[in-house]
């Protein structure tokens, strides 16, 4: 393996690292406070791909700059977090926040088997590809490798700029103090009065769109087709379950780890490619139970 | 003892001939039962694995594992034997069953439910992506075995499978029964309680967990491999976590921890889905979506749970009401 | 006289609180020893200890003179050391009588997949033992439906069907109605006359120290401050302000 091949395999890693980065964590917010491991949260990702790749088709076929691209992408974000997140958490969620662990899963399972269907009944089973956004920013030779500058340098940007907003976010916003607070302790924080319904649904629409902006970064790069939601759900729960549940810096390294495994397993052993995230993650619970950065919990006897 | 009374104890015994007899009215609908009676099997090892309180979302590698084992001796040995095809491919699972148990066992709820999904996930790509032993998405042909060195026309080999299926569902089902009256089985259902009132009587969970791990592959596969010869090919999308999925599903949609719900759940279940993707091809999965949440949200016990209530509501004007709900419970327990 | 269970030297802390620090304790076979203290003293976390919940950051832990410090719970149980909870742990979904049967169950080892849990040789005993702490009239009903006070004596009455040599108790009065603890001890204690059992129990109430207690150890800040006949500590001026004072 030469130098430009590991520069290669780095690249891909890292700019894969940082899609799947986008929607492990918002799988493992909501799960630090909701509790419930949302399995719809794949359908998430593809939506937010989807409404990118057609809408963003269709204005650019229209003659509309290339750099509304950008736009585009945060603005499909924040109304599929609002409006689906919104709807799904205050019709269905909200009713099964006291049931059995298995029925909570399940009911995000049946969401995510509506929304598979709605993805095919609104956009159909051909795939999708509007590169424009990838295009729009051209090209950059590092290590003698050609690499869009996309990929290679806003990628990991965007991923760093949320990770570090979430943080000023949850520790120095009341909002975020408040969300912070009913991760570490429910019951106390109930005791104490914080609307844990308002910290819910607010959460739930945060982790939505984060599954969903990750899913419009990723339409510039790959075709969108019927399936990715699915794929990507299982990758972001190896990535949460490596780090731990509910540690959002740690979804950033496992997702780091996941990424560049991958992608090294594409040159040097193809067939292990998408074994790799599972192998990493299985190694890591082996050794520790918990995840990298999970706590273990003691109960009161 | 009035004949109202008397209705749920006959309902399962009354249900079994129905369906046994159903082939006769309607020669179609064999094949259908059969696979119902496959996934039935499977989905029994869920709630085995449910009565512990663990759901585990990548059982459908047990199913597919032992699948492509009556597939791979089928292939070796030119057609194979059925009776031996269900013997290895329910022994493979039991192996597999081990060693992703004895890994498994020591974890927990989500994590549980996870690292087995990542199991099959991992079992899923390599069938998949080893094409020369597995023959890659296009799967393996299962060509019609012989039974026991005879060889079969087509239509008797079918009634022989749906009956043959019945007849060891049955048995199966009367074990499972028996299992969970055990001691151990009810140490199992303490897994859910309080495991840690069972560290303290001296007993490993992990190892009362990883028995009933070992019967719920095996379960798993047995449906495995009856799926694989009735439908005469095997695909990687057997171990697909959808296919996980669907099991617990079906478990849930039956009657969370009802042995007659597995089979009764995944009667209707196979019925709706034929019926669905037939009529409603684009939205069948949307249908099954709403339908598991109509479930959840509004009879959490499942069909076994709506029929009792239903039976205790019918007897409710007499004075045995209250036994006969009792019985229906009893019965679809 | 030789210790059935003896702690040298236990340390453990959580953050900055000490919950065990140079912690050496004998316990005699046949007494019953009672533990006392304020809140937040250790006790707990002694019986924790002792039983494998915890592991210590130091010291040891002997039964019969076989060290048992880095032993999981369910190994320790084997040796013959059962427990009775704060909290009374027991299989919520199950009867009375069935949570009797799985501990006699696992006592046995009785692991034959098609023997019933409701027809085990030990059926009679575990009925017994039923009688023994008048909870007969409950032995079909499930326990998460009975009151505190019959699931704590059904606790105990769990920890009993494993026959140990040596049972803790924490708090086996506490979640009583008071009129009703005298009552409740009487028939632990018969019980554990009956069975031979020695005895270690945290308790509040003074009251049922001086009843039931052969000897007294008194915790402090994770340290064993006293340890004497109940009329001798219970009388002690340190005692009295640091103890029963707060009691009071």
């Amino acid at each position: 393996m030469n130098l430009q091949l590991i520069a290669l395999a780095v690249f891909d890693g890292v700019a894969y690292a940082a899609l799947v980065f986008m929607v492990a964590v918002g799988l493992t917010l909501i799960f630090g406070v909701l509790r419930i491991l949302n399995v719809a949260h794949g359908s998430f990702y593809a939506i937010g791909a989807y409404v990118v790749a057609s809408v963003g088709g269709a204005i650019f076929a229209a003659g509309w700059s290339p750099w509304l691209a950008f736009p585009l992408m945060l603005i499909a974000a924040a109304v599929v977090g609002i409006v689906l997140g919104g709807l799904i958490e205050r019709l269905l969620l909200r009713r099964i926040y006291d049931k059995e662990e298995a029925l909570q899963i399940l009911v995000t399972f049946a969401v995510f088997m509506i929304l598979e269907d709605v993805q095919r009944l609104v956009w159909g089973v051909q795939p999708y590809f509007e590169a424009t956004a990838l295009q729009s920013l051209g090209n950059i030779q590092v290590f003698g490798v050609y690499y869009t500058v996309y990929q290679l340098i806003l990628l990991p940007l965007v991923a760093l700029a949320v990770l570090a907003g979430l943080r000023l976010f949850l520790r120095h916003t009341l909002s975020g103090r408040l969300i912070l607070a009913v991760t570490e302790d429910r019951e106390a924080a109930t005791a104490i009065g914080i609307d844990t319904d308002k910290i819910y649904l607010m959460t739930f629409m945060l982790g939505a769109a984060l599954a969903a902006f990750g899913g419009a970064l990723a339409s510039a790069t790959t075709s969108v087709l019927p399936g990715i939601g699915a794929d990507m759900i299982v990758l972001s729960f190896a990535v949460a379950a490596t780090a731990g549940l509910g540690q959002i810096e740690g979804a950033a390294l496992a997702a780091l780890l996941i990424g560049l495994g991958r992608s090294f397993a594409v040159y040097l052993m193809p067939e292990l490619e998408v074994l790799i995230p599972y192998l990493i993650m299985l190694l890591v619970l082996l050794w520790r139970p918990e995840g990298l950065f999970g706590v273990t919990q003691t109960r009161k006897i | 003892m009035t004949f109202m009374s008397l209705v749920p104890r006959l309902a399962i015994p009354l249900l079994l001939i129905a369906v046994a007899l159903l082939p006769f009215l309607a020669p179609w609908s064999k094949v259908m039962l059969t696979l119902a009676l496959a996934k039935g099997l499977a989905v029994l090892g869920i709630v085995v694995l449910l009565h512990a309180g663990q759901v585990s979302f990548g059982h459908a590698l047990f199913f597919a594992v032992a699948a492509y084992s009556a597939a791979f001796l089928g292939q070796a040995f030119g057609g194979g034997e059925l009776v031996s095809m269900v013997l290895i491919g329910v022994a493979s699972a039991v192996v597999v069953g081990l060693l992703v148990g004895l890994f498994v066992v020591r974890y927990r709820y989500i994590f549980f439910g996870m690292l087995n999904l990542a199991f099959s996930m991992i079992v899923f790509s390599v069938l998949e992506k080893f094409y020369h032993y597995t023959g890659g998405s296009d799967g393996l042909q299962v060509a019609r075995p012989l039974v026991l060195g005879i060889e079969m026309e087509r239509p008797a080999f079918e009634s022989l499978l749906f009956y043959g299926g019945l007849v060891i569902a049955v048995i199966v089902a009367w074990a499972v029964h028996r299992y969970f009256d055990s001691p151990i089985g009810h140490m199992l259902k303490t897994i859910k309680t309080n495991e840690t009132r069972l560290e303290y009587l001296g007993v490993s969970a992990r190892r009362v967990l990883l028995v009933g791990y070992l019967v719920s592959a095996a379960l798993c596969g047995l449906g495995g491999v009856l799926m694989a010869v009735a439908q005469g090919i095997v695909t990687p999308e057997y171990a697909w976590w959808i296919r996980s999925g669907e099991l617990v599903f079906i478990a849930i949609l039956g009657g969370a921890g009802s042995v007659s719900g597995a089979f009764v759940g995944a009667l209707v279940y196979e019925v709706v889905r034929t019926y669905a993707s037939a009529f409603a091809g684009d939205v069948w999965q949307m249908i099954l979506g709403f339908f598991l949440l109509g479930i959840i949200l509004y009879a959490p016990r499942g069909l076994i749970g709506v029929y009792g209530s239903f039976m205790g509501r019918i007897g409710s004007n007499t004075a045995s009401g209250k036994e006969a709900k009792r019985r229906a419970m009893e019965a679809a327990e | 006289m030789t210790a059935l269970l003896e702690a040298k030297g236990l340390e453990i802390h959580f953050g900055g609180v000490v919950a065990a620090s140079d912690v050496n304790l004998q316990i005699h076979e046949g007494k019953n020893l009672a533990i006392i203290g304020p809140n937040g003293a250790g006790k707990t976390t002694f019986l924790n200890i002792c039983t494998g919940y915890l592991k210590p950051s130091a010291g040891q832990v002997f039964f019969n003179g076989k060290g048992i410090t880095r032993k999981s719970p369910r190994e320790i149980t084997r040796l013959g050391v059962a427990r009775a909870f704060q909290i009374p742990q027991l299989f919520g979904e199950h009867t009375a009588l069935e949570n009797l049967l799985i501990a006699a169950a696992a006592r046995e080892r009785r692991w034959a997949p098609f023997t019933r849990l409701g027809q085990i040789p030990e059926r009679a005993e575990m009925m017994h033992l039923l009688e023994m702490v008048n909870c007969v009239h409950v032995a079909d009903r499930p326990v998460e439906e009975l009151p505190e006070g019959q699931r704590k004596l059904i606790d105990i009455a769990v920890a009993l069907a494993l026959k140990p040599k040596l049972l803790f108790m924490d708090e086996p009065t506490s979640g009583v109605a008071s009129s009703e603890k005298f009552a409740v001890l009487d028939i632990v204690a018969k019980a554990l006359t009956e069975s031979k059992v020695t005895s270690v129990f945290v308790e509040h109430d003074m009251g049922i120290v001086e009843r039931f207690a052969d000897e007294v150890a008194v915790w402090n800040r994770g340290e064993v401050l006293h340890r004497g006949m109940p009329d001798d500590i219970l009388s002690h001026a340190d005692v009295v302000r640091d103890v029963i004072g707060e009691e009071i």
